[in-house]
């Protein structure tokens, strides 16, 4: 008797995370979940430059030099780089504490808290740390269940914890944390020097051409001028603005969020401990310093999916499948393989066909990991962790 | 009497360390918290929890932890190696990233091949099972204590945990 592989998409551990991100390309891509403005983002820079490139760069080419569109479809193409990775990328997001973490923690609280009084408020969750010779306190979570680690702070818009968050951005669709703070800065700084280049260059655009053809012909060949100004100008104030901010945090070692709740104003003699005092290794830390993994491990494959194989052959195994129809075994008779939409009453039924129509229960994929009683012991659920 | 073709080798032993892994969750588990006195920077408590007292000595339990705290250092250190890294991704828009490994990432494969190693010489023997912190997120060094004793976890045959997907996304 052959071995049959019945074909079953893999389940991935992205597609049981909690909180209300939005995941595309099977993982790979990680967004908020409000992705309109957005999409705005994109088809401002995208639509601008493409004018640009339209009606100036043909004239400016020729009449001054070549190095001119050349120059900016670099810019171009590192600003997008910049938006999409900032956008697509893991902000730092911290994992929610399993329940046995989650028990450990509420133990630890109870024993430190002592005895409440029936009808006292328990007090606040709060745990002190000494950081640099500063008292800093460390908030719990609520949502995630932990006490959160220094700079990290929950996004009620995400619904995660992010570590060295710094605020949630609508213009890039994501949270801006740890993991993509330098992505998100070089953003605004690129889109900054596009911005300026941009509009000074259709300046100069106008003028050579009025110089030749008067204003209104100008105005007249190239009406793309027009808009790419006015949306330069709009642009221009607020993003170098925003750049201008952040180079200041950068330069304190400090984050948006830390400067609205003043945490480190300066009242109460209070320092903020995480700066080195010194511009440059600020800096350096914010811009230069290593690249942090995601710790979520979002292509992962859930572990009740007992035969599948090992994970460097997982997600090629995984596209592979995909591609290939469902159709399970080569036996007419066969009931349906459940899955994941399979109403959980049909489950064990199902399950026990499947046992006699294939060959071994090594070979066969279990059901859907949200019913694993269903097939027998040669599944072995991950409970908690 | 079960077929087994030859790439069922890989999923036998892929079956032991779940064996091992749903025992653990059986066991009771201890957890050692980050250490947040120098900072931000990932570094674990060294002080040696009372629940383990029974189970293994004080000077073995340190010299995992102040390993795992040195690999960690190097691993987020700012140096000359981190800022030439940082340079070059950004000099290729970080476009490199995509098919090149981090630092970092490779610190973390040394560190999870010295904890399996860890495991099977030191804490297995002794009933505990020690979890790679990047499983939590990088905030608890966890020790699952088997109810049977030394007995508890068997020995994992295989050769590291197969759940984590070794591309590590952006």
């Amino acid at each position: 008797m052959s071995a049959v592989m019945i074909t079953r998409k893999v389940t991935r551990k992205w597609e049981k995370l909690p909180g209300k991100n939005t995941f595309c390309c099977d993982g790979r891509v990680m967004m908020g979940r409000q992705k309109g403005v957005f999409y705005l983002t994109l088809f401002l820079i995208v639509g601008t430059c493409s004018l640009f490139f339209a009606f100036e760069c043909p004239y400016l080419a020729v009449h001054l030099s070549p190095a001119i569109p050349v120059f900016a479809v670099l810019l171009f193409v590192f600003v997008m780089a910049m938006l999409l990775r900032t956008s697509f990328s893991d902000p730092g997001v911290l994992p929610r504490a399993l329940p046995e973490e989650a028990n450990f923690i509420e133990m630890e609280i109870e024993a430190a808290n002592g005895n409440v009084m029936a009808g006292q408020r328990p007090p606040p969750r709060i745990k002190n740390v000494q950081i640099n010779n500063q008292i800093v306190k460390l908030k719990y979570c609520y949502t995630c269940k932990i006490f959160r680690p220094p700079r990290a702070s929950h996004c009620s818009i995400c619904d995660n914890c992010v570590d060295r968050f710094d605020h949630h951005c609508p213009w890039v669709g994501n949270c801006v944390g740890k993991r993509n703070y330098r992505y998100f800065y070089l953003f605004t700084l690129s889109l900054s020097l596009l911005t300026i280049y941009i509009f000074a260059f259709n300046i100069v655009h106008v003028v050579l051409r009025s110089v030749d053809s008067g204003f209104v012909n100008t105005i007249k060949e190239t009406p793309g001028t027009v808009l790419e100004v006015l949306v330069c100008f709009f642009t221009l104030w607020s993003v170098v603005g925003l750049t201008g901010f952040h180079t200041y945090l950068i330069s304190l070692n400090q984050t948006t969020n830390e400067d609205i709740k003043g945490s480190w104003s300066g009242k109460n003699r209070v320092q903020n401990p995480y700066s080195h005092k010194n511009i440059i290794k600020n800096c350096c830390e914010v811009l230069c310093g290593p690249t942090y993994p995601s710790v979520l491990d979002r292509r992962g494959v859930m572990l009740e999916d007992l035969s599948s194989p090992t994970p460097s052959d997982a997600s090629a195994a995984s596209t592979h499948k995909s591609s290939n129809p469902v159709s399970q075994t080569t036996k007419s008779s066969a009931p349906l393989i459940p899955n994941e939409h399979t109403p959980d009453e049909a489950k064990p039924g199902i399950g026990a066909g499947t046992q006699k129509s294939t060959s071994s229960p090594k070979e066969e994929k279990p059901p859907s990991p949200t019913s694993p009683n269903a097939v027998a012991p040669a599944v072995i659920k991950e409970s908690s962790h | 009497n079960t077929f087994l073709p030859a790439a069922t080798v890989d999923r036998l032993s892929f079956h032991n360390l779940q064996e091992l892994r749903h025992s653990a969750s059986l066991a009771t588990k201890v957890f050692i918290q980050r250490d947040y006195r120098d900072g931000t920077i990932c570094k674990f408590q060294t002080k040696f929890p009372a629940e383990l007292d029974s189970r293994i000595e004080r000077s073995l339990f340190e010299e995992t932890l102040k390993t795992l705290n040195c690999y960690y250092a190097e691993a987020e250190k700012i140096g000359g190696q981190s800022y030439l890294e940082g340079c070059l991704a950004c000099a290729t828009a970080y476009i490199i990233f995509l098919c090149m490994e981090t630092r970092y990432e490779m610190i973390l494969k040394k560190i999870s091949m010295y904890i399996q190693e860890q495991n099977e010489k030191i804490y297995t023997p002794r009933g505990l099972l020690l979890t790679d912190p990047v499983e939590r997120g990088m905030r608890v060094v966890s020790f699952a204590k088997s109810q049977d004793g030394p007995a508890g976890f068997g020995s994992p045959s295989s050769a590291h945990s197969p759940a984590r997907s070794n591309q590590l996304s952006p």
